[in-house]
């Protein structure tokens, strides 16, 4: 008799915490789609022109804003396809260089008998004491006197400069899953440490080295102060620093600034769902297991 | 394979001769070491440590500071900067670390919600702080629409009240940050072995009693380590302030990268932005340093 109302009540408790998982979930839904359905709602509509006037759901949704940006068809909009590229080659350019320069320096760092390479791993971290953010004022400076005014590679250094330190971070990490017998063998073998790099560590180190890179694409995309900052003429611009000028106008259309902030959150979206797993192994085998 | 021979053959008398070829491979070891450094180490020299020299030489005089303290502007912004990431932080880590538990449950459902609870993390920061921007204007943002559309109730103006923007500001944050912070946790949380959660089972450790006992001691410096981290971006933090308030009301929602870049910027005085940016270094150092001797000594581990 007591063992049944026991169940009763397990199954009761069971019952209440399904129910509370599926509130839990609908609201998290909400909470995470509201902004992106504002984004759309905002696009969708046809006028623009005003203040946004207290529609929740679009009557008549039109496509005319996206029509405009494609068609490069309004004044802020003049260049956009120009900015878009730009934008990519900042987030390629970084991609690869942060890739190549970060695994090169966790190679030597954590896989060569370099005495104190552990030093330098701290040295990299350092850049983070001084944030990102802080640092532009001076960084805007140095870039003058380097002659690298409104430079896309200018951009380009930047972001290397701050997702370096973290590749390197999660490199080594990662790296400890890679028995270092492998090595080892390959130089008994007379492979020199460049071979050892090429044929053995980038190899082995594919997941690492793609969740660094998606990382390092997905900053240099996202970031905007540096871009705001260092780059001025609407042909170097990037879309981040584009959808900001609207904010210079009184009047400006914001179905199309919200059309482009769309356009421009899609590729990484789409990056980021495309490469979600691996993502996530490599930044958290390395980072988490330890 | 002659020289293997060789080595084998006569291992004494070719003793000095291996010592010396061991030691040339070494050295060029360390050569090719080195080499591999040089590109990294270029761009640290060229565009951190050279900023970073830049930046102290900017902000070395004593009146800059002084000018600083005197600015009640700045003041606020300390305060806003303490509270935007006291409460932003601890707020985010403290849901990740529930909601990490939910998701770890394996109903097809909950996995769903994760694809949909990401979306935030996959947007770049300007689009979600437009929209949250909007979202939240006047009279007529969709978040007060809704609420006279669907409770009757007349939203504030949220950016007319220092604490409400400030507390828009914080939420914006938080939506953007959490399911990273969620996601890693999560990944903590299946690292814990198996056995452990059976053999709390079957001590009869359950849900509450479970979570306080096993999760969170083995969970704690993971924990920590995140909240360093999310600590550390979060004082810095430039978007969501600039984005999402503007600042607004009248400036009195600005954080410390904001108002330093409104110093060099807005009023033509980079060294005393310098100085404003210069100012979260007696914070941010020690936290670097204890962030740096945990993921040293520990590795970032169970």
């Amino acid at each position: 008799m007591r063992r049944a109302a026991g169940t009763v009540r397990r199954r009761w408790r069971r019952a209440l915490v399904e129910a509370g998982s599926a509130l839990l979930c609908a609201g998290l839904a909400i909470w995470s789609l509201l902004p992106v359905y504002n984004m759309l709602l905002i696009a969708l509509d046809a006028e623009g022109d005003t203040e946004y006037a207290g529609i929740v759901w679009p009557a008549e949704p039109s496509l005319e804003s996206f029509r405009a940006l494609w068609a490069e068809d309004y004044w802020y909009l003049e260049h956009f396809w120009r900015q878009f590229a730009n934008s990519l080659y900042i987030g390629v350019a970084t991609m690869v260089l942060t890739v190549l320069i970060g695994s090169l320096a966790a190679f030597a760092v954590g896989r060569t008998r370099l005495r104190r390479g552990w030093l330098l791993t701290n040295t990299a971290l350092l850049t983070y004491v001084v944030p990102a953010s802080f640092l532009v004022i001076p960084f805007h400076r140095v870039i003058h006197s380097y002659g690298l005014t409104d430079n896309l590679l200018a951009v380009v250094a930047a972001e290397v400069a701050f997702a370096a330190p973290f590749a390197i971070l999660v490199l080594q990490h990662y790296a400890r899953l890679v028995p270092l017998e492998l090595d080892e063998a390959a130089r008994v073998d007379g492979a020199s440490p460049a071979q050892v790099y090429w044929r053995i560590y980038l190899p082995l180190m594919a997941p690492a080295l793609a969740a660094v890179g998606t990382y390092a694409l997905l900053l240099a995309w996202g970031e905007y102060l540096y871009q705001w900052l260092l780059l001025s003429s609407p042909r170097n611009m990037t879309v981040a620093v584009a959808i900001e000028q609207f904010f210079d106008s009184d009047e400006a259309p914001w179905n199309y600034m919200m059309a482009a902030a769309i356009v421009y959150a899609l590729p990484p979206i789409a990056v980021f769902y495309g490469l979600r797993r691996y993502m996530a192994a490599g930044l958290t085998a390395g980072a988490v297991k330890g | 394979m002659s020289g293997t021979h060789e080595v084998l053959g006569r291992p004494v008398a070719r003793a000095p001769w291996r010592a010396l070829r061991l030691g040339l491979r070494h050295g060029s070891e360390r050569g090719w070491a080195l080499a591999f450094l040089v590109p990294y180490a270029a761009v640290f020299v060229a565009f951190v440590l050279y900023p970073v020299a830049n930046a102290l030489w900017m902000g070395r005089s004593p009146t800059l500071y002084a000018e600083l303290i005197d600015d009640p502007h700045y003041l606020r912004t300390v305060v806003n900067t303490a509270l935007f990431t006291g409460v932003g932080v601890n707020l985010m880590m403290f849901a990740a670390l529930l909601l990490s538990g939910l998701f770890m449950r394996r109903r097809w459902w909950i996995r769903a919600t994760l694809v949909v609870f990401i979306l935030p993390w996959a947007l770049p920061a300007i689009p979600a702080f437009l929209s949250f921007h909007w979202m939240l204007i006047g009279e007529q943002g969709l978040l007060n629409s809704l609420l006279s559309e669907l409770f009757a109730i007349e939203g504030p103006i949220w950016f007319n009240d220092r604490w409400l923007a400030l507390g828009a500001d914080i939420v914006a944050y938080v939506w953007k940050w959490l399911p990273f912070w969620t996601v890693i946790l999560l990944a903590g949380r299946m690292a814990i072995p198996q056995e452990l959660e059976d053999a709390a089972a079957v001590d009869g450790a359950t849900g509450v009693r479970r979570f306080v006992h096993l999760t969170v001691p083995l969970l704690a410096n993971l924990y920590l380590v995140c909240t360093l981290l999310a600590t550390i971006w979060t004082v810095a933090d430039f978007a969501t302030v600039f984005y999402v308030s503007g600042g607004a009301p009248a400036q009195s929602t600005d954080v410390l990268a904001v108002i330093g870049v409104r110093y060099a910027f807005d009023i033509a005085r980079p060294p005393l932005g310098v100085a404003a940016a210069l100012s979260a270094l007696p914070v941010l150092i020690p936290l670097v340093v204890v962030l740096m001797r945990r993921l040293q000594t520990r590795g970032v581990q169970l």
